[in-house]
């Protein structure tokens, strides 16, 4: 005898009912949560751009990421981070939410032919000030980024990498202090001024990072794709803020 | 165990040693592979797995009787999948630090086949309650393989573990290193992890030959 559940009709009628009441649970769940994800994600943004300039709880001999707290990264945040702009050519405005800018938005937007905004945040720690820029590029598997914060000199002062899916333990290991640190204190800049980025180099025999007038840093073995889309990154996105540094320079 | 039944409890430890999913049943080989280069990966994917195979399990058990047969594998993807997605959104909600360490893993979950393979050859024929131990089960079985992988590759691949340099610091040649000792970048690799599970294999046939088959 066919069973009950091998007909047709309630194969038909199962399979609707489960798309319509998994569905609208999954819509549910990520409606209701969504303004909180969307929160948090605010919060990592600040507190990644607070971990570049070096305001983090990192500790001494401390080898691991610490963040400030999500609590205090808004006081924080307003406290260090003195000033944001948007560049658009050579247009400078001035932007309290440059920070919340998507990135990936407006690398598409240049890709088709339109103008990219780029924005900068300008941060003082004692005495210091610092420019932070958020750079995108592609790792192995999926999307990889970074804020970078350099001096009036475009020398790395931090830099915070992410990644979203990189392999555990090769590619992930970007977002390691014992990769991040390496990049504080290389020019972005050679001897005369011109535009070179910074290589992760898998030949430059340089692994503690004491030479900081390469352009290189040491890669992490079994991550080459990885650190080639780290190099790249840093020479598309970075390049596109030289300008603003020369003119800094002039009005200097 | 004396709240579980020796029936019941078989169904826990089977999975651990003479029923191992891993090196028995040779099934999830993708994902040991994938998350085993760093010890702590290896141990935040064994208690993912614990979680969506445990309740996984369950939700199959509980609606087996009105499944239909011919869509059965599509219900039991759609199951696993909503409930990673939810795992991942409440996560991302309330444990922000810690969806971002899991990061690509919730999706390694639902492709890996244990799961698939215990609601097709368990869930689909027992109670609720016995399902959820052969998930928890079958997943501890699971996770103790990924862990014991993950001590070795990252202890012989980057002598750390969990992070901590234990074997000494390879740039500045102390510990171990000051004797000439190397990390094994290859242990790093994606192969090694297939070599460890077969030395693991290996060590596990020796030991009880009842497990050889002809």
């Amino acid at each position: 005898m066919e069973k009950r559940t091998d007909k047709n009709s309630y194969t038909l009628l199962f399979a609707t009912a489960m798309v319509i009441v998994i569905g609208s649970l999954l819509a549910f769940i990520a409606s209701s949560l969504k303004s909180k994800i969307d929160e948090n994600k605010r919060i990592e943004k600040q507190q990644n751009i607070l971990y570049a300039m070096g305001v983090h709880e990192n500790g001494n001999g401390n080898s691991t990421v610490a963040f400030i707290e999500a609590s205090n990264v808004a006081g924080e945040f307003s406290k260090y981070i003195k000033k944001q702009i948007v560049i658009t050519d050579l247009d400078i405005v001035e932007n309290n939410d440059a920070y919340l800018i998507d990135i990936k938005k407006e690398q598409t937007k240049a890709k088709a032919g339109g103008k990219r905004q780029l924005p900068l945040f300008i941060g003082k720690k004692d005495g210091k000030t610092y420019y932070i820029v958020p750079i995108r590029g592609i790792g192995l598997w999926d999307a990889i980024w970074a804020y970078v914060a350099m001096d009036e000199n475009m020398t790395i002062q931090g830099a915070y990498f992410d990644h979203q899916a990189e392999t555990a333990g090769l590619g992930a290991n970007i977002k390691q202090r014992f990769f991040m640190d390496d990049f504080i204190g290389e020019k972005l800049l050679d001897d005369n001024g011109i535009f070179k980025g910074i290589t992760v180099s898998k030949s430059n025999s340089d692994p503690k990072n004491d030479d900081k007038n390469d352009n290189e840093v040491d890669a992490i073995a079994g991550a080459t794709i990885t650190g080639d889309g780290v190099s790249a990154m840093i020479k598309s996105d970075l390049r596109l803020y030289q300008p603003y540094f020369e003119n800094l320079k002039k009005t200097n | 165990m004396g709240l579980l039944s020796s029936k019941d409890s078989k169904l826990i430890s089977d999975p651990l040693s003479d029923d191992n999913p891993i090196t028995i049943q040779v099934l999830g080989i993708c994902s040991a592979l994938a998350v085993t280069a760093e010890l702590k990966a290896s141990i935040v994917m064994a208690i993912s797995v614990i979680f969506v195979m445990g309740a996984g399990n369950v939700v199959i058990s509980l609606i087996r009787n009105i499944i239909p047969s011919k869509i059965r594998i599509i219900v039991q993807l759609t199951v696993v999948a909503a409930l990673v997605i939810i795992v991942d959104q409440v996560l991302k909600a309330y444990s922000y630090s810690l969806s971002k360490e899991l990061g690509a893993f919730i999706g390694l979950i639902i492709t890996n086949c244990i799961i698939m393979g215990r609601f097709e050859a368990f869930a689909l024929a027992n109670g609720a309650w016995r399902s959820f131990l052969d998930g928890i089960g079958n997943a501890l079985g699971y996770g103790l393989i990924l862990i014991i992988v993950g001590f070795f590759r990252e202890l012989l691949g980057s002598g750390t573990l969990l992070g901590f340099p234990v074997l000494g610091d390879p740039i500045e040649k102390t510990g171990l290193y000051s004797t000439g000792y190397e990390n094994n970048g290859f242990m790093l690799l994606a192969p090694m992890a297939l070599i460890v599970v077969g030395l693991i294999i290996w060590v596990q046939r020796s030991r009880n030959t009842d497990l050889i088959e002809d």
